[in-house]
């Protein structure tokens, strides 16, 4: 005899079943934690922010964050002022870290202009120009806080990606990849250059800092190709605001 | 092994080395090439697997009898997919920190066909306790292999373990770099966890003929 469980119409009354109920419960986790998690995403932002211009509490050689309890009132407190430029306009726009990059950039391969926020900051007599930028890796997302200052000349760097591989290009948001970039120089004989994420420039311990080139990563070559192409083609747009800086 | 019955401990126990999920079965060896290049990846993929597997396993194993044999299988990969959705949003709303260090492993743990295999193979037709078991014990097994080629892998090809630089500094020239060593960074790409695998696979069925297949 042919067992309950075989019959076609058990198949798909189980099939809507399992579906309806398994799609509720995803969709009602999701909700209920929807706010929470949105929060922690603002904070992490904060912190990246803070992060690329010195504020965190690194130990050893570990990259930690301010903690969450500080990040609000250090924000405030290093971060001075937020503004949006766009078309060669700057406003200021105190919620200008909540921007979503990406949509920005799809937006801009739309045809509209492309908002950049800039983050300006200030700690111990240091002005920070921290920008924030997006780009491609080896299998997803990744994307960074470049802090620098007026010459363009980088002065911390935190890099972080949604799915690269672990213990290799996953490796861009360990502190010895990151680390590299403080210093270097982003333009070249008053021209924007950007920085190569090179395997061959012979310099591991990066002591020149205006080769516009920082030591790859060993079996992630295409993660360091892709924080090359970030880095180029995102903070370029910047170049003109630097450019304004400086008259 | 006092609180199980020889039948159960063998649950546990057979998969660690004569029915090893890696070196045996041959299942979730993507897996291990993907992530074993640090030691530290290869723990947090043993711990993250172990829970899907026993949850997984009993999930399976209690509606075992009112699934419809002819869609099994996606009914089997929707209990992980759901599975592991919903482990990964609580952790982004309470342990954000801890959200961000598993992310990578998130598909992984979905596509990783142990978990598949296992449901298949065993939770299927077995009791909510003793799947439990195996799913505990197949993941251990798996979890094993993963950590001795995250060991080699780090150790040859980084000179370090969990990110401590055990053998001196390769650029400062220190400890054994001294005498003109250098890591092979050929370990740190996967082809060398296969081969590191095969050595495993070599040593065990040199040590206990009985695993060598006929053909």
């Amino acid at each position: 005899m042919e067992k309950r469980t075989d019959k076609n119409s058990y198949t798909v009354i189980f099939a809507i079943a399992m579906v309806i109920i398994v799609g509720a419960l995803l969709a009602f986790t999701a909700s209920a934690l929807k706010d929470r998690i949105a929060e922690n995403k603002r904070i992490e932002k904060q912190q990246n922010i803070l992060y690329a211009m010195g504020v965190n509490e690194n130990e050893g050689n570990k990259a930690n964050f301010v903690s969450k309890e500080k990040v609000a009132e250090s924000f405030s407190k290093y971060i001075t002022n937020q503004i949006v430029i766009q078309d060669g306009n700057e406003t200021q726009d105190e919620n200008a870290y909540l921007i979503d990059i990406k949509k920005e950039q799809t937006s801009a391969k739309d045809g509209n202009p492309r908002r950049l926020p800039l983050f300006i900051g200030e700690k111990e007599g240091q002005k920070f120009y921290i920008a924030p930028i997006r780009g491609k890796g080896l299998w997803d997302a990744i994307w960074a806080y470049v802090a620098m200052d007026k010459d363009m000349v980088v002065l911390g760097a935190y890099f972080d990606h949604k799915g690269e591989t672990p213990g290799l290009g996953a490796n861009i948001k360990e502190r010895f990849f990151m680390d590299d970039f403080v210093g270097e120089h982003l333009m070249s004989n008053g021209s924007f250059k950007g920085i190569t994420v090179s395997k061959s420039n012979g310099d591991p311990k990066n002591e020149d800092k205006k080769d516009n080139e920082v030591d790859a990563i060993a079996g992630s070559t295409i993660t360091g190709d892709g924080v090359t192409a970030m880095l180029r083609s995102e903070l370029q747009l910047y170049v003109p605001y630097f450019k304004n800086l400086k008259n | 092994m006092g609180l199980l019955s020889k039948k159960d401990s063998k649950l546990i126990l057979d998969p660690l080395a004569d029915n090893n999920p890696i070196t045996i079965q041959v299942l979730g060896i993507c897996s291990a090439l993907a992530i074993t290049a640090q030691l530290k990846a290869s723990i947090v993929m043993t711990i993250s697997v172990l829970f899907v597997m026993g949850v997984g396993n009993v999930v399976i194993s209690l509606i075992r009898n009112i699934i419809p044999s002819k869609i099994r299988i996606i009914v089997q990969l929707t209990v992980v997919a759901a599975l592991v959705i919903i482990v990964d949003l609580v952790l982004k709303a309470f342990a954000y920190e801890l959200s961000k260090e598993l992310s990578v492993f998130v598909g992984l743990i979905i596509t990783n066909c142990i978990i598949m295999g296992r449901f298949e193979a065993f939770a299927l037709a077995n009791g909510v306790w003793r799947s439990f078991l195996d799913g505990i014990g197949n993941a251990l097994g798996y979890g094993i292999i993963l950590i001795i080629v995250g060991f080699f892998r780090e150790l040859l090809g980084s000179g370090t373990l969990l990110g401590i630089q055990v053998l001196g500094d390769p650029i400062d020239k220190t400890g054994v770099y001294a005498f003109g060593y250098e890591n092979n960074g050929f370990m740190l790409l996967s082809p060398m966890a296969l081969i590191v695998v095969g050595i495993i696979i070599w040593v065990q069925r040199s040590r206990n003929k009985a695993l060598i297949e006929d053909h």
